[in-house]
This record gives C-alpha cells, sequence and structure tokens, in this order.
C-alpha cells in the first residue's frame, strides 16, 4: 500500500489509542493552561454579580449524568458565585435524572460559605409537563410546587414566602443539554421577560447563540471550555478547568488526523486522475 | 361519528380558551388557563405510568418468548425494578429518594453515573474515527464545512491562543504588522463586542465567535424561523380539525 493510501486509511483502533491518550496523558500530567473569557461567558457571569444581596436565583437543572462533565462544573461555580454575593437560591429541575446531580453540589457548594438549607437555598425538585411548569410559574409558583423535594411547604422557609411569579425571580439559570433551554427562553423569557442565563453541552451552545445577539437571553455558558471560563471568573478553578487541556489535546488531535486524512485522500485522487 | 366529533370539539374549545386566556390574562380566563396547566401536569405525570406499563409488558414477552436477546430485557425489567423499588424504599426511610445516604442514591451515584457517562464518553471515539473517514475536501462546500469545523474546534479550546501567541513569535515583522493592520480593520469595520477577540487579537477565539455569531446563528435563525411557521400551521391544522392523525384510526 502507498503512503497516501495508508495516510488515508489509518486503522480506527489506532485512531482510539491515540485519542485515548491524548484525553488521559493531560489529566495526568495537568500543564497549566490559560483561560481567555469569551464576551458569552462574561455577560453571564456580570448577570449574577449585578444582582443585589437577597435577589433570588432559580436554577433549573436540566442535564443528566451523561452531560455532567461539561454542566455539573457550571453549577457548581454559579452556586459558589450565587452563595459569594449572598444570593438566595431555588433549584428545581425537568430531568427527573438530573434532580440528583443538584443534590451532590448543594451537599458540598453551600457549606464552604456557611449557607444553610431554607434560609439561603431550597430545592423544589421536579414536576413533568416542563412547559406547563414553566407557563404556571408566571402565574403562580405554588400550583406547581407546593411542597419542596422532601415534601415540607415551601412557605415554611421565610425566603420563600415573597416569591410567588418570575417577578419576583431576579435571574434565571437553566443547565440544559436538551431542548428545555429553548422552552425557557420562549415561555419564561418571552412571555414573562424573565431574564435568563443558560448554560449548556459545547454541542448546544451553538443554537443559543440567536438568542444571545438578540438580547433574549444575557449570556451563554458553553461546554467544558465556558464552565472553565467561568471557574476561573470566580476564581476557583475545578473539573473543567482541570479537563481543559484533555479537551485541547483532543481536539488537535482531531484537526491533525483531519489534515493527514485529506492530505493521503488528496494525494491518492491526484494520482487516480493523472 | 360521535367518537371522532367529540375529541375535535374539546380540541378546539380548549385551543380557543387558551388563545383567548394568553390576551386577557384576567378572571375567568386567567384562571382557566391554570386549570389547564395544572391538568397538563397531571397528564404529563400519567404519561409515565403508561410509558412504565408498555415498557415492561414489551420486555416481559420477549423474555416469556425466549426471543432473541431475551436476556438483556430481563436485565432491563430487573434494572427497572430494583431502581423503582430502592427509590420507594429511600422515600420511606429517609424522605426522599436523593438524600445522600439513601440506597436510591448510591444507584445512582455508582451505576447510573458511570453508566451514562460511559455511554457519551464513547461517541468520542465514534465521532473522531467518523470525521477521519467522511471529513473529506471533496467539493468547495466540503472544503468550507471543514475549514470552519476546524477554526471552531481551534478556537474552542485554550490550546489555540497558546499555539497562535506562540507561532506569532516566530513570524517576520512585516507579516505580523500585516495581520496586526488586518485584525484592526476588522474591529473597526465591525464595531461589535463580538470582534473583541479581534482587538484582543486572539485570532482563532475571534474566527470562531465570529463564525458562531454571525454565519450560524443567521443559519440557526432561519431554521427556527420555518420551525415556527411550521409549528403554527401544523397547531392551526390541529385546531381547527383538518389534521387528525393523533386520533385513533
Amino acid at each position: 500500500m502507498k503512503l497516501w493510501e495508508r495516510l488515508a486509511t489509518i486503522d480506527r483502533r489506532i485512531l482510539y489509542l491515540l485519542l485515548a491518550l491524548a484525553v488521559v496523558l493531560p489529566l495526568i500530567i495537568r500543564p497549566r493552561t490559560r483561560i481567555q473569557v469569551s464576551e458569552p461567558v462574561q455577560d453571564a457571569f456580570t448577570a449574577v454579580d449585578q444582582l443585589p444581596p437577597g435577589s433570588v436565583v432559580m436554577i433549573s437543572v436540566d442535564f443528566d449524568p451523561s452531560s455532567a462533565p461539561e454542566v455539573q462544573p457550571m453549577l457548581i461555580a454559579i452556586l459558589r458565585h450565587c452563595f459569594k454575593k449572598d444570593l438566595k437560591v431555588i433549584v428545581t429541575g425537568h430531568l427527573a435524572l438530573g434532580l440528583p446531580l443538584a443534590e451532590i453540589a448543594l451537599s458540598q457548594v453551600p457549606a464552604e460559605y456557611g449557607k444553610v438549607y431554607g434560609r439561603d437555598f431550597v430545592n423544589i425538585g421536579y414536576r413533568p409537563g416542563y412547559v406547563a411548569v414553566m407557563v404556571g410559574i408566571g402565574r403562580e409558583l405554588r400550583d406547581f410546587f407546593k411542597t419542596d423535594y422532601k415534601g415540607v411547604p415551601i412557605d415554611s422557609y421565610p425566603f420563600m414566602r415573597s416569591v410567588h411569579t418570575y417577578r419576583d425571580i431576579g435571574l434565571l439559570v437553566d443547565l440544559a443539554h436538551g431542548a428545555t433551554a429553548d422552552a425557557w427562553i420562549q415561555y419564561a423569557g418571552g412571555r414573562y421577560n424573565v431574564k435568563i442565563i443558560v448554560g449548556c453541552t459545547g454541542v448546544n451552545a451553538p443554537n443559543l447563540f440567536q438568542y444571545y445577539h438578540a438580547h433574549q437571553i444575557a449570556g451563554i455558558i458553553g461546554g467544558l471550555q465556558g464552565a472553565a471560563e467561568y471557574e476561573s471568573l470566580v476564581g476557583k478553578p475545578g473539573s473543567a478547568t482541570l479537563g481543559m487541556p484533555a479537551q485541547s489535546a483532543a481536539h488537535a488531535l482531531v484537526i491533525v488526523f483531519l489534515i493527514i486524512g485529506n492530505i493521503g485522500f488528496l494525494l491518492a485522487r491526484r494520482r487516480k486522475g493523472g | 361519528m360521535l367518537q371522532r366529533n367529540i375529541p375535535l370539539v374539546i380540541v378546539f374549545v380548549t385551543a380557543l380558551l387558551l388563545i383567548v386566556a394568553f390576551f386577557i390574562p384576567h378572571r375567568p380566563f386567567g384562571d382557566l388557563e391554570s386549570r389547564f396547566l395544572n391538568w397538563y401536569a397531571i397528564v404529563a405525570g400519567f404519561t409515565f405510568l403508561l410509558g412504565i406499563d408498555s415498557l415492561a409488558r414489551h420486555h416481559l414477552i420477549r423474555v416469556f418468548r425466549r426471543t432473541q436477546g431475551w436476556f438483556y430485557s430481563l436485565m432491563l425489567v430487573l434494572a427497572l425494578f430494583v431502581t423503582l423499588g430502592l427509590g420507594l424504599y429511600s422515600w420511606v426511610r429517609f424522605r426522599s429518594p436523593f438524600a445522600l445516604h439513601a440506597p436510591f442514591m448510591w444507584l445512582y451515584t455508582y451505576m447510573i453515573i458511570p453508566l451514562q457517562s460511559t455511554m457519551f464518553a464513547t461517541l468520542a471515539f465514534f465521532i473522531v474515527s467518523a470525521a477521519y473517514r467522511a471529513f473529506r475536501v471533496r467539493n468547495f462546500a466540503a472544503t468550507l464545512l471543514l475549514i470552519a469545523a476546524c477554526l471552531v474546534m481551534i478556537g474552542n479550546v485554550p490550546l489555540g491562543g497558546s499555539v497562535w501567541s506562540a507561532l506569532i513569535q516566530f513570524l517576520p515583522l512585516p507579516v505580523k504588522w500585516g495581520i496586526w493592520f488586518g485584525a484592526k480593520l476588522l474591529a473597526i469595520a465591525m464595531p461589535d463586542p463580538r470582534t473583541a477577540d479581534f482587538v484582543r487579537f486572539d485570532l482563532p477565539a475571534a474566527f470562531k465567535t465570529w463564525l458562531m455569531s454571525i454565519p450560524q446563528a443567521a443559519a440557526g435563525r432561519g431554521i427556527n424561523i420555518g420551525l415556527a411557521l411550521g409549528g403554527i400551521a401544523m397547531s392551526l391544522r390541529i385546531i381547527l380539525g383538518i389534521e387528525r392523525t393523533y386520533l385513533a384510526s
């Protein structure tokens, strides 16, 4: 087999092995990474940062373990930011499998800032029929969430007594891996003018730029890179920052393969054509 | 006849009420909307039961008939009922399935998280293999797509900026000035926050941001407007009883 044919047909097991090495080695070596904050992430950060202390932030956890490596660091970084700013946090979700991830984050972050369940944050849980829930909160939160996820009435928590509709929520944060971000923007943002920022997987981020430039959302945290940028803004690097060298190496490897494959392809085509 | 017409009337009247409630959110329409939303959430909850029934029935039949792959069906049914059982037990014992020490959370942390993460992570290998085999510069459109993909990939990671910074050191001064001047001109031509990366001279990030913000967002808008118009047209067809495929035949 000629060299150019070999270049165009590298065995997929070699590709798999090299990709595995490209991901694993940076995680072991942990090289330093320079995180440059992009405009959409900076805007998302500013949206949280500008809220006065005591404002209510509703975080919707709409991702499950498949997207957790990308989106969970965003949840942790945003929770840190909120608690650092003395904001009140309401956690909800539209994926039944996502809420345990919220619970894992809530078991870790509030303690770092001395925050207490019920006084500083509440997890109101999950209700089926997300479109109805999103529209319904605009009329009265209690129509859908009379109790928190433990079955305790939400009115037994002092700060929750004054939260009824989106008017009482300073910022809505949707952490999504699917269509719920569009639904929040269309139903909560479009109809009730609630300020929204969205954190999502890298695959979903491009779909949100149209909303961002139309000022329908205040910011986007896209993928692991977005999460790393938010972590750097909060000043506490976490798993996203740790994962960036691995992602960089994987992206570089894909580009190298694409170049090699195409050189082989073009050389083979020229030979055939000749 | 009646079986067909009654659902059509219900759909028409409900849709009409919801449209009126959207424009007149006061009594009695506003309250009606709240009620309908509650009903929607309750019906959505019951669809889970329907789903569990359908899934369990389908796989139990496969197990009892010993059809090909029946063992996987058995695993699925067992996993379904073990999860349900542990969830109910945790709910009774710990007041919530999500209590960190509850058995449900153990199952979630040590079974669901690794399994789902593994499934999603393996996609990376298939994507790399598929991209290497299929991403070829066969024609002009494919070449454009390839270049755009490479720019987004390199601009989306810190490595892009670092490589660019290193590269720029080795370029001859006139070339460096040329690039700097071009970047400044671009930033002046497009006075927008989106061109901030051009000003910062971080070209990989600048090209990525430009691609995402202008051509990609334009295409996305077109698709979304099309989808919305299609949704409105389909809704009108359902409301007016022209589209009846949702009714049982």
